[in-house]
């Protein structure tokens, strides 16, 4: 008997979880320990993907095991919707082990490497677990798994104070999240009936239904990073090893818009509302996140703000394929699936890649200060390629993979408003296409600072001049890989958009039908096109380059231009920063400069603090805390003080009951 | 399709003819002779025969930018219909590919101008993105609405208002979006009064700072794509604007390219007749480009 994908699937997920345990019988710092370790997840990220890539072909599987806890069975399905979703899951996962052997080689970290190939095992397995739930105890399980153990990847380094702080935010926030799910999932089983995660009739008509959505919307979002939600985003990202960062982006973000996805596929029929609530929160996220981003000075917060952002993007292409099945018109809504689902590939692909060559300066460097770093490019030329590819990527230009989906999605919103009556959800659908070029035209500003700051003109500091070295072998086949998977997306489009074409109709399950495959056609032509253009511009350029002579740069005549007069990358984004004071409040250090040759501590300062986090939640729960501490008067610790309580308590009971 | 390749032959080698035409309005008005109509091709000849100095900080990126911006135009030209005849490249969604092939170019003109050190052309590469940033959503509502109208989505359909009837059915959004477009126009070409092609007070350019240190043929490219993406939003004007075929190819292109000098003549007369807005200004006309499309689709769905 040959294996069903889930047992593919369960020998993949085990390989993975114990990849790291082995290692922990071997002593610390020895090269043996991680190598296995490596393999062992390389090997199980392999069996993974290729069970995904069986479900996706159609070689779906249930599994059902009984167990005496509430719920009485845990289910199992692998259905082509998950498949999707594993596929990221397994490609990151596998090529982020690749990537740390040299990044967090074990004989320079030799306190804490076991410990994170332990956890990034498991995280993985986890991640597998929720992706194949067909129940609500076996998901929640799944999530609890990857919401720990991603704790303590992102406090790796345990003695590096901004790390737990950024543990802490996450964790609070994780089970904030969590906390949520329950509610939600209580409901479900209310208005269900069962606990099942399939699509249910009975969820149509219940008056649970608005609810349910909500708690859904905020606890997913806040896994998600969906704003107001994404406080622990920024913290977690910059503070975490970068293959880890890219697991978290590009993989554990991705876990919560799989888990609104599932929900969205047991509905019968889409509310209008929710459709117009995915399209503005989508909107929100999308444009206040690459704001944010471009606000920011660190290099990896700044890429934590876009996974912002390009949730932002899904969660657009979700919302307006909601609207279209609002308005039963499939075509629309088959566009806007397919593109938000794609997008979830994509994002994968670029983020991890944007990460993995960030992680790569940063190791080489010692610094994520944008404005510390410059001309780079000439000394790190992988590396500099592997992020001018994933930056293209993320602003969704052509040639690239970012580009296929943002279409896919501007098209449903164009789709939509050939229909001949609409109303409130054509309007909803109409107002994606322009937010996802305001989208990808902030993005372009904010990769433009990025990655000239960081790898053009000439070196700013110390940290850029030192002896740099191109990323290690393993840490460039990565990227490599990567960048060759946005490029193969992006040009043979239909490939991709064909996968997630059929993961939207195992979305939409009995909606399902044959339209909008005429759309998806028009993508075949266009990257033979592009690539002609692209060559014939290739041809100019060497052409150019051949009379060319160098000198310095003219910089209007003067004559020695030093690296401190070139444009930083907070002067780059001042504009655009100012024109969102209003949401995202920097903060200006603007100090009155005295006589002709000021102090030298009299210098400007811009930093911008999350809005959300830094100007709201942490003063409230401050300010809280101290009202909170009357509450010490009889809180004081002594076990006699509690046993007093108790024991009035009872006489107040019991006066009070025998007075009735 | 002979006829399409014909008129994108003519609108290639028309397109610095149509910078002529600004300046010799701005000079007539301005009570002078101006330079010669054809100094755009004299200036072209000049720069490709000259030698190319690029500065030591640079890397091959300081070559893509100039390049792009010629193939982005070409790009978009192609999907675009020229002088009433079907563009040569058309399949649907081909708008969304008219826009996001000039974020390409952006990104790579930028990028370039950064590749130098130089905190000017850093200045105008800021200015650059961000201004553009705020033009594309009065691009997209101005396609989504013409989209409502004609039931299409491709340009060459999209653009053309006679199938539809649209200047009889919606007159009033037609105004809309060619107030917009014609808004972001000015803004995407760097024209008066969101940058001053004339100045040489490189703290206050946008365009003209960004390129600063390309010289000889990558300047010249510079300067033919600016030419051919100024032909390019013409042509959007243009075709909206006088929806007249007379089924005669050589006449219908002559309709076509006297528009074409007509947008020139009038983005001359603005020029002449305006300053350039402050740069904290810039932003709020933008805005109500983006207001005025958007409110076209409105109009359009009710």
């Amino acid at each position: 008997m040959t294996p069903t994908t889930l047992e593919l699937l369960a020998v993949a997920s085990v390989l993975v979880a114990f990849s790291g345990l082995p290692g922990l019988l071997l002593p610390a710092g020895t090269r043996a320990a991680q190598r296995l370790a490596t393999v062992l997840h390389v090997l199980g990220c392999a069996v993974g993907v290729s069970a995904a890539a069986l479900a996706l072909a159609g070689n779906t599987a249930t599994a059902r095991f009984a167990w005496p806890l509430p719920g009485g069975a845990l289910t199992f399905a692998l259905d082509r919707l998950s498949a999707f979703f594993l596929v990221p899951v397994f490609v990151v996962s596998g090529l982020g082990s690749i990537y740390g052997e040299s990044y967090w080689a074990e004989a320079h970290h030799p306190k804490n490497g076991r410990k994170l190939r332990c956890f990034y095992g498991v995280a993985t397995a986890g991640l597998a677990l929720v992706m194949v739930a067909g129940d609500a105890w076996s998901f929640l399980i799944g999530w609890e798994i990857v919401s720990l153990a991603a704790f303590f990847l992102v406090t790796t380094d345990q003695d590096d104070v901004a790390a737990l702080r950024a543990g802490w935010i996450y964790l609070v926030s994780a089970h904030a999240g969590t906390l949520i799910l329950f509610a939600m999932f209580a409901l479900l089983h209310d208005a269900t009936g069962g606990w099942l995660l399939a699509p249910s009739v009975a969820l149509g008509t219940s008056s649970l239904l608005r609810p349910i959505l909500l708690l859904a919307l905020a606890g997913f979002g806040f896994k998600a990073g969906v704003i107001p939600l994404h406080v622990w985003i920024p913290e977690a990202h910059a503070a975490a090893p970068s293959h880890v960062s890219a697991l978290l982006s590009g993989v554990v973000l991705k876990m919560a818009i799989y888990g609104l996805v599932r929900v969205l596929s047991m509905l019968p029929a889409y509310p209008t509302w929710l459709g117009l609530a995915l399209v503005a929160l989508g909107i929100t996220s999308g444009v206040l996140g690459v704001v944010m981003a471009l606000a920011q000075h660190d290099l990896k917060r700044l890429l934590a703000y876009h996974s912002i952002e390009n949730i932002g993007i899904i969660l657009i292409g979700l919302g307006v394929g909601a609207l279209g099945m609002a308005q039963h018109r499939l075509g629309w809504a088959v566009l806007g699936f397919t593109g938000g689902l794609l997008h979830v590939w994509n994002h994968a692909a670029f983020k991890s890649l944007l990460f993995y060559s960030a992680g790569a300066v940063i190791h080489a460097t010692g610094t994520r200060e944008i404005d510390a770093l410059g001309g780079l490019f000439r000394r790190m030329r992988f590396t500099g390629a592997a992020f001018l590819v994933g930056a293209v990527a993320i602003c969704g230009l052509p040639p690239l993979n970012g580009f296929v989906s943002e279409w896919l999605i501007s098209l449903a919103s164009f789709r939509a408003l050939t229909h001949a009556s609409g109303g409130v959800e054509m309007l909803g659908a109409a107002t994606a296409a322009p937010a996802l070029a305001f989208i990808g035209a902030l993005a372009v500003a904010c990769f433009v600072k990025a990655f000239s700051a960081v790898f053009l003109g000439t070196p700013r500091g110390p940290h850029a001049t030192r002896d740099v070295a191109d990323a290690s072998r393993s840490m460039r086949f990565s990227m490599g890989a990567l960048a060759l998977a946005c490029a193969v997306i992006g040009l043979w489009p239909t490939g991709a958009a064909g996968v997630s074409r059929r993961a939207a109709d195992a979305l939409l399950g009995t909606h399902a039908g044959p339209a909008a495959s005429a759309d998806l056609g028009a993508l075949g032509g266009m990257p033979l096109f592009l690539l002609g253009a692209i060559a014939a511009a290739g041809v100019v350029a060497v052409a150019l380059l051949r009379k060319a002579a160098l000198t310095t740069t003219w910089d209007c005549g003067y004559a020695s231009p030093s690296p401190r007069t070139q444009y930083t990358a907070s002067s780059f984004a001042e504009l655009l920063v100012g024109l969102f004071r209003w949401a995202i409040f920097p903060d200006e250090h603007r100090p009155r400069l005295k006589g002709p040759f000021p102090a030298t501590d009299q210098r400007f300062a811009s930093h911008a603090p999350d809005p959300v986090l830094d100007r709201f939640l942490l003063p409230v729960i401050s300010r809280g805390r101290s009202i909170l501490g009357l509450a010490h008067i009889i809180q004081a610790g002594r076990i006699q003080a509690y046993l007093l309580y108790i024991v009035i308590a009872l006489v107040v009971l019991l006066a009070w009951s025998s007075a009735w | 399709m002979v006829t399409s390749v014909v008129n994108l032959v003519v609108v290639l080698a028309f397109a610095p003819f149509l910078l002529g035409v600004i300046n010799k309005t701005k000079a007539f008005v301005a009570g002078r002779n101006g330079p010669p109509i054809l100094q755009g091709y004299y200036d072209l000849g000049k720069l490709l025969r000259k030698g190319f100095v690029v500065s030591r900080t640079t890397t091959w990126v300081f070559l893509a930018g100039p390049v792009l911006s010629v193939v982005a135009p070409v790009v978009a030209m192609l999907m675009l219909p020229l002088g009433g005849r079907p563009a040569l490249l058309s399949f649907t969604g081909d708008m969304i590919l008219f826009v996001y092939v000039f974020a390409l170019a952006r990104f790579f003109v930028a990028t370039a101008a950064m590749d130098t050190g130089s905190a000017f052309e850093g200045m105008g590469a800021a200015r650059e993105v961000t201004f553009s940033a705020l033009a594309e959503p009065a691009l997209l509502f101005g396609l989504l609405a013409l989209t409502r109208l004609s039931g299409s989505l491709s340009l060459t359909r999209m653009l053309d208002l006679r199938a539809a009837g649209g200047w009889q059915k919606a007159s009033a959004s037609i105004v809309l979006i060619l107030a917009s477009w014609f808004i972001v126009l000015l803004a995407e070409n760097a024209r008066v009064p969101f940058d001053d092609p004339n100045t040489h007070l490189e703290l206050t350019m946008i365009h003209e700072v960004m390129v600063l240190d390309h010289a000889g043929p990558a300047f010249g490219f510079i300067l033919y794509g600016a030419a051919l993406k100024l032909t390019v939003f013409s042509t959007l004007l243009v075709t909206l604007l006088i929806p007249v075929r007379s089924g005669i190819d050589a006449l219908d292109l002559a309709i076509f390219v006297g528009g074409l000098l007509g947008v020139g003549v009038v983005v001359g007369l603005v020029e002449s007749s305006m300053a350039r807005l402050r740069l904290v200004r810039v932003p709020q006309l933008l805005v109500t480009a983006t207001l005025l499309a958007g409110f076209a689709v409105v109009l359009l769905v009710r």
